[in-house]
């Protein structure tokens, strides 16, 4: 049973790429502009502030990183429309330009010479006319080859390299054989496993370039000084079993499944083509599934052994648990179980299955557990101090 | 007897605890294929998730798990024993 034969819908976007939610957004520009943002989404139906903290006096690769990370927010196929407010209109234009190239609609407000009360009354009214507008998108048939999905895990344990990351690597080769797009990456957690990834790359300028990604990582973690057993592995990781960074690596990489890696990714880039991609990125739960959402992925597989919560306000976060005090004590946010593995009473196509089944339901609009639980997580990476 | 540890390769040295084990049980570990491994006596109560040394593992060894190096044991792990962060350190970021 592989469940290919349930028609899935989705909404097709003016540019081609395919979503699997309908959110009018509201993207603050900086954090002085989170007020006015979540203003609006509490005056109109249907709209999704993105509150965060940062956007002033960034400069440089962290600048860029943040407008990319904000511009590809709104760029998202499950993301129908977007009001962008900042509290000047040159940095808000930019983030207003880049996401009109999709074509979808899109409009920007600045706070100075107008205050918070009056932007709010301007950008509700767009927000009004865009809800109505995105309400009346019809769903479409899609494929499961329309996608492009993202994985990660979290609050890891032994049970995910014997079960719930090969689940996702088995249910992401049958995605890519069927012509969807995946990212994942950790470029930390990966440490111990970095040859297999090399060794899985499409060419060896990729997987040339993977190691010199990995290398940086590396030397930058190396050069703070710290020791960051504790933090990587996580006190959850320690808790669930696991002991060092090698073995947590060797489990996490089991996501990739046989696939191979079809290029390194800038942290928030949009993958160029189909098949699997590595972004170069931290394992900060929040912080990873935002870059996933601002590349373009539409639903993430998130595995987990000790149970972490998180979700995302514009992508669907799938949650996989193969521990079995995880799922009977956390059990509202586990969407699927697949502890029978560790019991040897499923096997890993078997989970795959059950997975995909699931994939299928989210797709078609059943709410994931973090959606319906409100874990909106929305978390820009900071690569350095601001001026 | 039914399994109650599951090994990734039949040569690792550690197997992992699918269920809380108690000092004195036997572990009796198989691979994800079903495949039977070895049975050991577990010297210390080893929590689910946790790792069971399959084999005396000697100080300044490496340790393998996936059929490859995760660490060194600091001390000598005799077989039976729980493998953790008391007795297995990573080899990176040193």
């Amino acid at each position: 049973m592989t469940m290919n034969n349930t028609p899935l819908f989705g909404y097709r976007r003016e540019n081609g790429r395919v979503g699997i939610r309908n959110h009018v957004v509201i993207i603050p520009v900086d954090d002085l502009s989170n007020a006015a943002a979540e203003g609006v989404a509490s005056l109109i139906k249907g709209t999704l502030a993105l509150p965060h903290p940062y956007g002033r006096l960034q400069f440089g690769e962290d600048l860029e990183l943040t407008f990319r990370t904000l511009i590809g927010a709104g760029r998202n196929p499950n993301v129908a429309a977007a009001i962008v407010i900042g509290i000047e209109p040159n940095w808000t234009d930019r983030i207003v330009a880049g996401i009109a190239e999709t074509g979808k609609p899109v409009a920007g407000f600045g706070i100075e010479r107008y205050g918070d009360l009056k932007t709010i009354e301007m950008a509700s009214h767009k927000a009004k006319e865009f809800v109505q507008w995105a309400s009346e998108r019809p769903r479409e048939p899609i494929s499961f080859g329309d996608l492009t999905v993202s994985a990660k895990c979290g609050e890891s344990d032994t049970t995910l390299g014997l079960a719930a990351n090969p689940t996702v690597g088995r249910l992401l080769e049958r995605l890519i054989a069927q012509g969807a797009t995946a990212i994942f990456g950790e470029t930390s957690e990966v440490t111990g496993g970095e040859d297999i990834i090399a060794a899985q790359a499409v060419t060896p300028e990729v997987g040339q370039e993977f190691l010199r990604v990995f290398q940086a990582y590396q030397d930058f973690i190396i050069g703070t000084g710290a020791d960051l057993f504790g933090s990587q592995p996580t006190q959850g990781n320690i808790r669930g079993g696991l002991t060092t960074i090698e073995e947590k690596a060797l489990g996490n990489i089991q996501k990739m499944g046989r696939n191979k890696v079809m290029s390194v990714l800038q942290p928030a880039e949009e993958p160029k083509g189909p098949g699997l991609h590595f972004m170069d990125s931290s394992s900060a739960a929040a912080e990873m599934v935002t870059l996933c959402a601002a590349a373009g992925s539409v639903v993430h597989f998130f595995t987990t052994g000790q149970g972490n919560i998180i979700g995302n306000p514009i992508v669907p976060v799938i949650k996989i648990c193969a521990n079995p005090i995880t799922v009977a004590t956390m059990a509202e946010h586990v969407d699927v179980d697949v502890s029978g593995i560790l019991r040897l009473e499923l096997t890993l196509d078997q989970a795959a299955d059950t997975l995909q089944s699931m994939l299928a339901r989210t797709i078609n609009g059943r709410l994931t557990s973090a959606e319906v639980l409100r874990h909106n997580e929305f978390v820009l990476t900071k690569l350095y101090r601001s001026a | 007897m039914a399994h109650n540890a599951l090994i990734h390769e039949p040569q690792d040295d550690v197997a992992v605890a699918i269920v809380d084990l108690k000092n004195g049980d036997m572990a009796s570990a198989v691979t994800l294929e079903g495949q039977p491994v070895g049975t050991v006596r577990v010297t210390e109560d080893i929590p689910l998730g946790h790792k069971i040394a399959m084999r005396d593992i000697p100080a300044g060894q490496q340790v393998i798990k996936y059929g490859r190096v995760i660490g060194k044991a600091v001390q000598a792990i005799p077989q039976g024993a729980h493998v953790h962060t008391h007795n297995l350190k990573s080899i990176r970021w040193q």
